[in-house]
């Protein structure tokens, strides 16, 4: 019934072997090739281009076989597969994740491998290479950049009376614009009717006792961007060393332009109106509803649109920013989806030949084209323009190349301030604090926990770079 | 021990091996590792390095945490005290001799069975302000402004309280049972002496399931301030203005979205001493008025 000593060991070797074997397996195709485990965060239609990509990385070559996984939480996961010294030999990450994850460790110095493979920093659209990098180093090369603009619906521009081609340019606009798309119902006279704000009387906006039905735009839906609002005004986030700058004052005029809207539509209708639609980048948006006539978005809306609203006749444009931001340029936002190689990855040279094949001009312009958005390379194919399926792509490209494109904080603990921000604004758009005392209280938070991370990063900065500096894999 | 109870000491070990391994993998490692880790800055990536107390001392000083134990302390006053009275007022009447009761105790059990998450997903659209079954039946009784149950930060954590009934049916089960105990020469000694039905539950009922109603407090302080589920489905996690950010889910967003391991770790430590000075304080009240059939 009891295993002797030696049948122990022989089971010992038996499951050792089983494991080896299994990793084995996994580490080579049935023909021999080299197998590149990619994670990437898309799912749907994006996984799909990618997968394409990848097929076609396949078939071009016979040494290594890139297998692609649509992993969703994959920022999440892939550090917990990292940690356990499993990772991916791949992976898809966002832009803002690079400041964290490289200084944790996680991630694979590119710079070696871009020297031999002569990828430049020159030969990116400047905002995006600098995504890419932190503390002097590059951790990943861009997949697909977006930023964003103005996106309209020219049947709600219609009916509220306004020209459908013509959207608005100055802040001043977008907000009497924003007004006059405004619906509400009312009760006039014992019947409910519906009518623009900018026709109510003063009475009936200062009582606010009416529901909305359209609205002409909504600060709170601004997508993966809601904390940027800062930017339109001119806001600084971050002096680039040691200080958080959550209060500046561009930010306090975002956030007292956010209690402005609220004010002037009421607390609980806004709350009302929001709570009746569902998650983001579904048919049950504001915008995709046809309840909201200007949302800020990046390129890959029109593939939404076509997907859940195909019936909205819709334009884009740059979104206004507060008077004299940008010097006279359209201000955006960007980032830029990534792909990074994780630190402890089985078969880093392997991934990097992937990574670099999507560089490729013909390759990148394929996947962006898939996915409606553009690719992050400073050149740009005459083919890529004429035959993209998304109408307002050269808008996109030169937004991402205007002087006034933003990208949020390298920080890594962007995430942290992102959340801080988010109660700020809670309570600005609630009314229960003032701008400047929400954001002196997020300051505050966020100020304290970059304390902390900068303390752990003097204690071990300089053997991290020294790690960094030594990795001579490539 | 004679060879013989050895081998069979041996054969029960070897039975209960694969347990026993699962407790020291899954259980007793990750606690002492925790604890470890609590002294530490520690980030799941790099490896630990020792701070000694300073995770216990950057507690104090986080506004957040705090925010955090008063938001689980307030939600367990409202949950709590609800959670227990209705169960027990949903025990009594389903223990009445009345047509269908079996039939009434299975709907009332029902809820408990269907999942956490499915249920807070039902529950999401029921409180919806604009659109909830809640709302629409509140207007049409007469209320004008009924409350923005989920977006309004005053209204979040009794709108928890008041999903967290929904489960309830596990606790009604225990005190049927409890019920079911009480000794009928006690309840008709009462009758006898012409006690009316309050003060038989009061005098009689009560006392004799003291003892359950008394467990049923403490895992309900146990479970109450460990509560998550409901809050990170229905509100995305910490909820308006952090209006339900409880003491768990601040534990999970430092453990997994900031990566704050260490800290984490303190905190769960914290939670854990917590709960026990809870329940001793809850044990050292309750000798007044738990009552044990023979004391």
């Amino acid at each position: 019934m009891f295993l002797s000593p030696k049948n122990w060991f022989l089971l010992a070797c038996v499951m050792g072997l089983s494991c080896a074997c299994s990793r084995d397996s996994s580490e080579r195709s049935s023909n021999g090739r080299v197998v590149v485990n990619y994670w990437e965060k898309w799912s749907g239609f994006e996984a799909d281009a990618m997968r394409a990509v990848v097929d076609d990385f396949n078939r071009s070559q016979d040494g290594i076989e890139v297998r692609f996984l649509s992993v969703a939480g994959v920022d999440t996961k892939l550090l917990l597969a990292t940690s356990s010294g499993h990772p991916p030999d791949i992976a898809g990450l966002w832009s803002e994740n690079i400041p964290d994850f490289s200084e944790k460790g996680a991630l694979t110095p590119l710079d070696g491998g871009l020297a031999t493979a002569g990828i430049k920093g020159e030969d990116y659209i400047p905002l995006f290479w600098e995504l890419c990098r932190h503390r002097g180093f590059t951790w990943g090369l861009p997949t697909t950049p977006g930023c964003v603009a103005l996106f309209y619906n020219k049947k709600l521009f219609r009916a509220a009376g306004l020209d459908p081609e013509r959207p608005p340019r100055t802040f001043a606009e977008f907000e009497s614009m924003s007004r006059r798309l405004t619906v509400v119902e009312i009760e006039r006279a014992g019947k409910r009717v519906r009518i623009s704000f900018e026709d109510l009387t003063p009475q009936e906006r200062g009582g606010r006792k009416y529901s909305l039905v359209q609205v002409g735009h909504l600060p709170q839906d601004a997508g993966m961007f809601l904390s940027g609002w800062g930017a339109w005004f001119g806001a600084q986030f971050f002096d680039g060393e040691r200080r958080i700058l959550a209060d500046d004052p561009g930010n306090v005029a975002a956030y007292g332009w956010l209690r402005h809207t609220a004010q002037t539509y009421g607390v609980e209708n806004l709350r009302g109106f929001i709570e009746g639609f569902g998650v983001a980048q579904s048919a049950q948006t504001p915008f995709l509803g046809g309840s909201e006539a200007m949302v800020v978005q990046g390129p890959w809306m029109p593939n939404f649109i076509s997907q859940f609203a195909p019936g909205i006749e819709w334009g884009a444009a740059a979104c206004p920013a507060a008077d004299g931001v940008g010097g006279g340029s359209p201000v955006t936002l960007a980032q830029c989806d990534v792909v990074v190689i994780p630190h402890g990855a089985r078969h880093p040279k392997e991934a990097f030949k992937f990574i670099c094949y999507l560089q490729r001009q013909d390759v990148a312009e394929k996947l962006a084209r898939s996915q409606q958005k553009f690719t992050a390379l400073r050149n740009v194919s005459v083919e890529f323009l004429k035959n993209h399926p998304n109408p307002s792509i050269k808008l996109f490209i030169e937004l991402s190349r205007s002087p006034g494109a933003r990208y949020v904080p390298r920080l890594s603990i962007w995430h942290e301030y992102d959340a801080e921000l988010a109660v700020a604004r809670e309570r600005v758009l609630n009314m229960r604090m003032e701008p400047a005392e929400a954001l002196k209280e997020a300051q505050e938070r966020v100020q304290w926990k970059f304390d902390r991370v900068m303390r752990r990063w003097d204690a071990v900065g300089k053997e991290r770079v020294a790690e960094w500096r030594g990795y001579d894999e490539w | 021990m004679t060879s013989g109870e050895r081998r069979r000491s041996l054969v029960g070990l070897a039975f209960v091996s694969p347990w026993l391994l699962g407790f020291l993998v899954f259980t007793a490692y990750p606690v002492c590792a925790s604890l470890y880790y609590s002294f530490c800055d520690y980030d799941v990536l790099s490896r630990p390095v020792w701070v000694g107390l300073l995770n216990y001392q950057d507690m104090v000083s986080d506004s957040v945490f705090w925010l955090s134990v008063r938001n689980t302390l307030l939600f367990n006053l409202i949950a709590l005290p609800l959670g227990l009275a209705s169960a027990l007022t949903l025990a009594l009447l389903l223990n009445q001799p009345v047509k269908m009761r079996g039939t009434f105790r299975a709907i009332y059990y029902l809820p408990s069975l269907v999942p956490a998450v499915a249920g807070a997903m039902v529950w999401l659209w029921i409180l919806n302000a604009r659109l909830g079954l809640l709302n629409q039946v509140l207007v049409g009784i007469g209320f004008s402004n009924p409350p923005q149950w989920l977006v309004d930060p005053a209204w979040t954590k009794p709108s928890l309280a008041l999903v967290s009934l929904w489960g309830c049916g596990n606790t009604v089960v225990i005190y049927l049972a409890a019920l079911q105990g009480v000794p009928q020469s006690l309840i008709e000694a009462s009758m006898i002496d012409g006690a009316s039905p309050f003060r038989r539950l009061v005098h009689v009922t009560l006392p004799a399931i003291s003892p359950v109603i008394y467990f049923n407090l403490l895992i309900g302080i146990i479970g109450g301030l460990q509560v998550f589920t409901s809050a990170f489905i229905m509100m995305g996690g910490a909820g308006p203005e952090r209006s339900v950010l409880f003491y768990a889910i601040y534990i999970y967003q430092n453990a997994f979205e900031y990566r704050h391991m260490g800290y984490a770790s303190a905190m769960a430590w914290v939670l854990c001493m917590l709960i026990l000075v809870l329940t001793l304080l809850a044990s050292q009240i309750s000798k007044r008025f738990v009552h044990y059939q023979g004391e």
